[in-house]
């Protein structure tokens, strides 16, 4: 009770002086919002994965079926299954669109039914810088560098958090797997960064030491030190209670001993210990293809083998949780449509994404695909863009996480497929 | 001239007054520090009030201490006191006559400190441009020595930047212009920009430069300078913002010169050897439809000037951007010192704010708008806000806003004269004002090393710790710099990570702090343990601690440990706690 007070007047206080701060009303008016708005539904959990670097769509979800690619690809473009035996041509998804050969862990999924592909997707922003494009894409806000807050974050203050729970099963309702709060996650919901679940702990051996801290921080004033401190205690103990140390993964997962799989192997573990993640974001690097990018086998083959292995073993690890889960990846923009003159791919303009899970709309491949002849690229040059991101996140907020009031997380957007009665369809 | 030579001579006395006063209370603070620590905490504390001021003598010497610098080290405190707090605020709005002896030598120690944005260009040309030059060589393919080779060079390349994020918390420690410090990080946070846009990183040192220069001096200066600085021409994206197309330009490129232009700056670009990373550049840049990019207009007026309700509109953001079209960079995307290019200036006629511009100026119109932003009450109210946030509590009292907001305008933006109306403000030594702001993660390390004595550390591991804590130096990626209020850093994480700080600190375990080599820890660490707590709490947490803090660190120790070892383990304990204390986090 008391606790509960302190989080509602730490909301109502940081609103006003963000306020005096010169911030947006409308940023104020969705802070204030947050404190009345109904509550989140329990045990829905959407996790979002950045591709930092721009992943080349292309390679990705191969078009074997358009003869452009090939034309303008000739060392880089991925077989088709038909004319390649084996493990060097794209995976067939629907006669027409692939998976790039080392991606069979998407494939298992596709099988399943739980893999929404998503073709010529992406920001409207003409912008071919990696900072400008994640930044867009993070705030939610194209063309817009003044936002302070990310997108993601703007959901949870929109939403507010959950009535029943406690402050502290709350303290992990958002969870960045990275050394930093990412921009998608910044902004004034409490977020909980860390790069392991083993650095959420108190690290002394001597003694009493921790009840000591805790015991420093129950008396005392009430202000916002001392609250932020009993959360965290609190968080703490709930943490133990749910053991993630003697973690081991259901149904022989195999997660990658890489860090982007470890990362995974993590949150599969807090969505399991049952601590109220709600939302949960990790990144990945190395998707920059300019040089030697390969084809079947090379540099991108390799980073899309751990990516696709690792979610695959995330899914299989969650197994019916997937009902609950939703798995949403992004990258901020994709690469030239024709190889470049060192084995690799420049920056281009529309990608591709994928969003996983139980209730998502598989067996197709999602959004209209542009083509690849000249007049039909953008710049002459790129994959052009059929669907804003933004499409795609509103949709999966909505419809998976019950969020209703779009326009307070992506101010501004119109897009065709903005209303509700007309979304894309990724989500069945 | 005989001014000058006045201002010389009073200025004489007052510079060995300093010397004096610091050698005095050096020796003063050696005697004093045994035979003080242990003294009840209370005991020392003088309860009388002086003139208007809510705060007894000694909280005001731990107010300026803790505002007007990064916290007390042991010494400061006593230094303070004797010199009288008032004369010690004075002295700190002079840096330029406060000795600083141990800064030069520090700054020698790191190499690529002095070096400007063309040098680190040079030495550590970006990965992306270091790994093309290598394709190319080995034509298309990389050898394992040239991928070694060039993650070696990307190493190198990272720890310029390391390098000033470490000099930066150095400084912060060590060097006797405190309030000059405290206002290098005030402004380097108001004129925000993040290193990993690109190549920003590379514009770094000289933007410190440029901040440190004008850090305490005239507004409307400091305010030009960050407008033609690299760091920011890039980072907001001014050196790209061109007359919009079928604006008049107040140089024309010859037509036939114009239409052939993409294809010979394409051309000459693959000609040098242009990476694939610039090339696309360059095709980007010869493409794409010229025109504006307001982004700098804006956050110049939003976030540097006059705020966001500061009474602009739209249309003034285009018109400024306008105006400021042609400021760019020597080699544009390449980077460069700064240059105005008539040829992508509009040249039309501008109204900003009300003020009509006639057509046909260049740079000096867009100098024109800084005059205008600068000299706005809006900015004065906007400056005295922030300066105030900063120096006093996070919601400062509308009073002295508006005073010092007046200062501001009467000084035609003297920051010194505007900081001096602040400080000096019986609002800035009032009980409310009193430990209100909560330390920022740079403020919370900055003021531990300060504590424990701690020499500075010009590895790169103690800014990284500052990092950790959430607060990467040039890491803030959006244009509005990282928050002033308390609220923004506490929560849950946070206060893990500063717990857990405090007990690194404790063990040892951050970069050059021992804590033998604290001045104090010696007398202390064969006191009992309630003396000990009590100079751990007059030292560390300037006698604020509450009685329930005190008893929590007085009980319990490890029973089985011998007597000896006990003591010396319970004071480092005592130390981590006090550290990780809720009292610690303010200031």
């Amino acid at each position: 009770m008391g606790e509960g007070m302190h989080r509602r007047v730490f909301l109502k206080g940081g609103a006003l002086s963000l306020l005096t701060l010169g911030l947006s009303p409308s940023f104020l008016r969705r802070t204030a919002l947050a404190a009345e708005l109904p509550r989140v539904a329990r045990g829905k959990t959407l996790i979002v994965l950045f591709q930092r670097g721009a992943a080349d769509a292309l390679n990705v979800l191969v078009p074997f079926g358009d003869r452009d690619y090939y034309a303008a690809r000739p060392q880089l473009a991925i077989g088709s299954p038909a004319r390649t035996n084996g493990a060097s041509g794209a995976i067939d998804l629907d006669g027409f669109f692939g998976l790039h050969p080392a991606m069979t862990g998407f494939k298992a999924l596709w099988d399943r039914g739980l893999l929404a592909p998503i073709q010529a997707v992406g920001s409207p922003s003409a912008t071919r810088s990696h900072f400008d494009a994640q930044d867009y894409m993070e705030t939610g806000t194209p063309d817009r560098k003044g936002t302070t807050d990310g997108w993601l974050n703007r959901y949870l203050a929109v939403k507010g958090t959950c009535e029943s729970c406690t402050p502290s099963s709350s303290a992990f309702r958002a969870v960045a797997m990275a050394a930093q709060t990412p921009r998608i996650l910044e902004g004034p919901a409490a977020v909980v960064a860390m790069n392991s679940i083993d650095e959420f702990s108190i690290r002394t051996n001597a003694g009493d030491a921790q009840q000591r801290l805790e015991a420093l921080y129950r008396t005392g004033r009430s202000d916002v030190v001392h609250g932020s401190g009993r959360d965290m205690f609190e968080a703490l103990k709930v943490l133990r209670a749910a053991n993630p140390q003697q973690y081991r993964p259901a149904a022989a997962a195999q997660y990658p001993r890489s860090p982007f799989g470890q990362r995974l192997l993590q949150i599969a573990q807090l969505i399991k210990a049952g601590v109220g993640l709600e939302v949960a974001f990790a990144d990945v690097g190395g998707w920059d293809t300019h040089v030697n990018q390969g084809g079947a086998q090379g540099q991108l083959a390799n980073r899309l083998r751990d990516f696709s292995d690792s979610v695959h073993a995330l899914v299989t690890d969650l197994g019916d949780r997937m009902d609950d889960v939703v798995i949403l990846t992004c990258s901020e923009f994709g690469r030239t449509v024709r190889q470049n003159g060192t084995g690799g791919t420049d920056h281009g303009h529309a990608g591709a994404m994928f969003v996983i899970g139980g209730s998502v709309r598989s067996g197709m491949v999602h959004g209209r695909w542009p083509g690849l002849a000249r007049e039909q690229l953008y710049d002459g040059r790129d994959l052009a863009l059929t669907t804003d991101f933004r499409a795609v996140f509103a949709e999966v907020t909505a419809r998976h996480l019950g969020l209703t009031d779009i326009d307070a997380v992506f101010p501004g957007y119109r897009g065709g497929i903005g209303g509700s009665d007309r979304w894309l369809g990724v989500m069945g | 001239m005989p001014l000058g030579h006045i201002a010389r001579r009073t200025m004489r006395p007052t510079v060995l007054l300093v010397t004096v006063g610091i050698g005095a209370v050096m020796t003063g603070a050696c005697a004093g520090t045994s035979a003080g620590i242990g003294a009840r905490s209370g005991a020392m504390g003088s309860m009388q009030i002086d003139g208007a001021r809510e705060q007894t003598a000694d909280q005001q010497v731990q107010h300026v201490l803790h505002r007007l610098a990064f916290g007390p080290r042991p010494q400061d405190v006593a230094t303070v006191r004797q010199m009288g707090v008032d004369a010690w605020v004075a002295q700190q709005l002079r840096p330029e006559r406060v000795a600083d002896p141990s800064v030069e030598p520090l700054l020698r120690q790191y190499r690529t400190l002095s070096y400007s944005a063309d040098q680190l260009l040079q030495e550590y040309p970006p990965p992306g441009v270091a790994l093309a030059q290598a394709a190319r060589r080995g034509g298309g393919a990389l050898s394992a020595q040239d991928s070694m080779q060039l993650r070696q060079q990307a190493r190198e390349g990272a720890r310029a930047l390391g390098e000033l994020a470490s000099s930066r918390v150095a400084r912060a420690v060590v060097s006797e212009r405190q309030l000059e410090e405290v206002l290098v990080d005030f402004w380097e946070n108001h004129f925000n920009v993040f290193a990993g846009k690109n190549i920003t990183r590379y514009f770094l040192n000289d933007f410190d430069r440029t901040i440190r220069q004008h850090a305490m001096g005239d507004f409307r200066t400091l305010l030009g300078a960050v407008a033609k600085s690299p760091a920011m021409l890039y980072y907001l994206d001014n050196w790209q913002s061109v007359a919009d197309s079928g604006r008049p330009v107040l140089q024309p490129i010859p037509p036939r010169l114009a239409a052939r232009r993409g294809e010979l700056v394409r051309r000459a670009a693959r000609q040098r050897g242009a990476t694939p990373e610039q090339m696309a550049r360059v095709e980007q840049v010869t493409q794409r439809r010229r025109g504006l990019n307001e982004n700098y207009a804006r956050e110049l007026m939003e976030l540097h000037t006059l705020g966001v309700d500061g009474g602009y509109t739209q249309q003034d953001v285009i018109e400024v951007a306008r105006a400021l079209t042609g400021w760019t960079l020597a080699r544009g995307g390449q980077g460069g010192g700064f240059v105005f290019r008539p040829q992508v200036h509009d040249a039309g006629a501008k109204t900003i704010l009300g003020v009509p511009f006639p057509a046909g100026r260049g740079q000096d119109e867009g100098d024109k708008v800084l005059d205008l932003l600068a000299s706005h009450p809006k900015t004065a109210q906007y400056i005295a806000t922030k300066l105030a946030r900063r120096l006093v509590s996070d919601t400062p009292p509308p009073a002295l806003v508006a005073r010092a907001a007046r200062t501001f305008s009467r000084t035609n933006g003297d920051i010194r004269e505007t900081v001096r109306a602040i400080v000096t403000s019986p609002e800035f030594f009032s009980a409310d004002a009193y430990r209100a702001k909560v330390k920022t993660p740079f403020e919370l390390v900055v003021s531990t090393l300060r504590a424990l004595e701690a020499p500075a550390d010009v590895t790169m591991r103690t800014a990284q710790v500052v990092s950790r804590l959430g607060q990467p130096l040039y890491g803030h990626q959006a244009p509005n710099g990282y928050p002033d209020m308390g609220d923004a850093w506490m929560n849950t994480g946070a206060i893990l990570n500063r717990i857990n700080f405090g007990l690194s600190v404790a063990s040892n375990r951050l970069p050059g702090v021992r804590l033998s080599q604290w001045s104090a820890y010696d007398s202390l660490r064969t006191l009992g343990r309630e003396a000990q707590v009590d100079g751990v709490i007059r030292l560390l947490l300037g006698d604020a601690a509450s009685n329930d803090t005190r008893q929590i660190l007085i009980t319990g120790s490890n029973p089985l440990a011998a007597a000896d070892v006990r003591a010396a383990n319970g004071l480092a304990q005592i130390v981590g706690l006090a550290i990780g204390a809720p009292e610690f986090q303010r200031r």
